[in-house]
């Protein structure tokens, strides 16, 4: 079997001031696989993530997805940061899904869904709105474009953002824990889509507090602490035999 | 099984309990009082020297009818100006760019700093600093020739507005959640593009009121730019007043002529705050007149 990697990350640092909040993080993610992401809040699970997307700079290290460096230009011994443009065109290949959905209030599910592909991609809006209800149909969201995103539960909303995220056809999503602000009848409908999703090939990273979720559908399983990657590897070994203090810990705390 | 009782000396089941609204006799007196004093005011006018007759005659009189007119196209132009810069500044603030924040800001602290009337006399007479205008090789024209006083007034009143719709633009996009943007650069839009299909059109919510009330106070602030020349309805009034010595009256016919605009940018700004008011609730939308007109004969024909 064939791997080729889609994301490396390479010795990534962060600091908010004199806060470092990811202290070197190294790692690869292949192409069609599925990584968690777990740890305790403030561990630097989020950060790492919007790194990966350029939402947030970095202060030191590189982050590939592709064969391009995320947000910089490498000139020499120097990384550039990219012009606001060429940031976003990097993005159109990047899905992400928040914790809070962040849909458009003041759009209809199908305006939400066609608003990036019809402005960025230049995609035909006719062609647009097709892919669009394929996608509603996708997530079991059939029939509600016309809906405001206040008219839906949280879990139809963060279906509609998922689905919103996979019109512009990206190669790797990006999930910021996607299930923690909804109510816990709601979690199963929008892992269920989640899991769909891994089972189609789509390349996801996820910041995420269901274990069995992670324990489910992940390949791998990186489990953060401190800013760093403390432990690494499929989840029956991580999360069945945990070896570092900090992951038996915090699993004990889970379960 | 026992059945529920009230408390007291005498129980009384549920059931036989009646519920009184409560009742609001504050309103009565408050109404009241409005009436009376509505009532004198209506007497004491009827009473002094105001004779209505001319007030009828001088309402239709075409020189004030263009008065009026002079005074809402001068608020159409000023806000006009007026809002394009707002929004320009206040995402001009809101920059990292230091240089371009600093200069929004001095802006704002220029214009929002000195009365609108200082700086309609400095538009007016602009001439003294810069005799001519124009663009090198391809146009150039005396400035008192330009700078007319209908146009004086346009640029001094934009201007003025400008500052201080920007604080209200600059308001709005930040009561925009930062989540909104950032949802907005992940499906690969630029900043800008987010700021203008994403931010701002949320913004309108919040901007939409205070700038409905800015209009209506353009409205009136244009009575000002008689004091550079400009015809407007109040300065109309005054020249017949000078010469007839109906002030009252002439005074009268001016105010049910703002009255009256006012009223209809009051109607434009309902329907305007409803246009942006889609999806921001999970109920339905505040009816129309129209709406509330067919629902009632609507439900009448049902009945």
């Amino acid at each position: 079997m064939t791997t080729n990697v889609l994301v490396r990350a390479e010795n990534v640092h962060k600091s908010f001031g004199l806060n470092e909040v990811l202290k070197g993080i190294n790692l690869e993610v292949n192409s069609g696989e599925v990584v968690c992401l777990l740890g305790a809040s403030g561990s630097g699970k989020s950060t790492f993530l919007r790194c990966i997307n350029h939402l947030e700079t970095l202060s030191n290290g590189r982050i590939w997805v592709g064969d391009k460096v995320v947000g910089y230009r490498q000139d020499g011994n120097r990384l550039f940061e990219l012009s606001d443009k060429e940031a976003a065109r990097q993005r159109r290949s990047i899905g992400m899904v928040f914790q809070r959905f962040n849909l458009f209030p003041h759009m209809t599910v199908l305006e939400n869904i066609i608003e990036g592909p019809v402005l960025v991609n230049k995609v035909k809006p006719t062609e647009a709105k097709r892919h669009a209800s394929e996608l509603l149909a996708r997530v079991g969201l059939e029939g509600r474009e016309q809906s405001y995103p206040r008219q839906l539960s949280g879990g139809q909303q963060q279906r509609v953002a998922i689905a919103r995220a996979l019109a512009m056809k990206p190669e790797l999503i990006l999930f910021d824990e996607p299930t923690s602000a909804l109510d816990p009848e709601l979690v199963g409908e929008v892992l269920d889509v989640m899991k769909d999703l891994a089972k189609s090939g789509l390349t996801m990273i996820v910041v995420t507090h269901e274990i069995g979720f992670a324990k489910e559908v992940a390949d791998r399983v990186a489990f953060m602490h401190g800013g760093e990657i403390v432990e690494l590897g499929p989840p029956l070994e991580v999360l069945g035999n945990p070896q570092h203090e900090r992951t038996k810990a915090f699993l004990s705390r889970v379960f | 099984m026992k059945t529920q009782t009230a408390p007291g000396p005498t129980g009384t089941a549920s059931a036989d309990l009646k519920i009184v609204p409560r009742r609001h006799l504050g309103r009565w007196i408050g109404a009241a009082a409005v009436v009376l004093l509505l009532v004198w005011l209506a007497v004491s006018f009827s009473r002094a020297k105001i004779h209505w007759p001319t007030v009828q005659e001088y309402l239709t009189v075409p020189v004030l009818i263009q008065g009026i007119g002079v005074a809402l196209l001068l608020t159409a132009v000023a806000m006009a100006i007026g809002l394009v810069l707002g929004v320009v500044t206040a995402v001009m603030r809101l920059s990292k760019n230091p240089v371009v924040s600093g200069v929004a800001w001095l802006y704002i602290w220029v214009f929002r700093g000195t009365p609108v009337y200082l700086q309609l006399l400095m538009w007016f007479n602009l001439a003294l600093i810069f005799p001519v205008i124009g663009i090198p090789g391809l146009y150039s024209g005396r400035m008192i020739d330009i700078l007319t006083p209908f146009v004086a007034a346009s640029i001094g009143l934009g201007l003025n507005q400008g500052a201080y719709t920007s604080e209200v633009v600059r308001g709005g996009i930040l009561s925009v959640d930062e989540g909104q943007t950032e949802a907005a650069q992940a499906v690969g839009m630029t900043r800008l593009q987010a700021m203008r299909r994403i931010v701002l059109p949320q913004a309108m919510r919040v901007i939409i009121p205070p700038v409905g009330n800015e209009v209506i106070g353009m409205l009136k602030t244009t009575s000002l730019a008689s004091a550079i020349g400009v015809s407007e309805i109040l300065s109309e009034a005054q020249h017949i007043y000078y010469v007839n010595n109906r002030i009252m009256e002439l005074l009268i016919v001016c105010a049910v002529w703002y009255l009256g605009a006012v009223s209809i940018l009051s109607i434009g700004q309902f329907y305007l705050e409803r246009h942006f008011a889609k999806g921001s609730s999970s109920r339905q939308l505040p009816m129309t007149p129209m709406q509330r007109l067919t629902s009632i004969f609507g439900t009448k024909r049902k009945a």
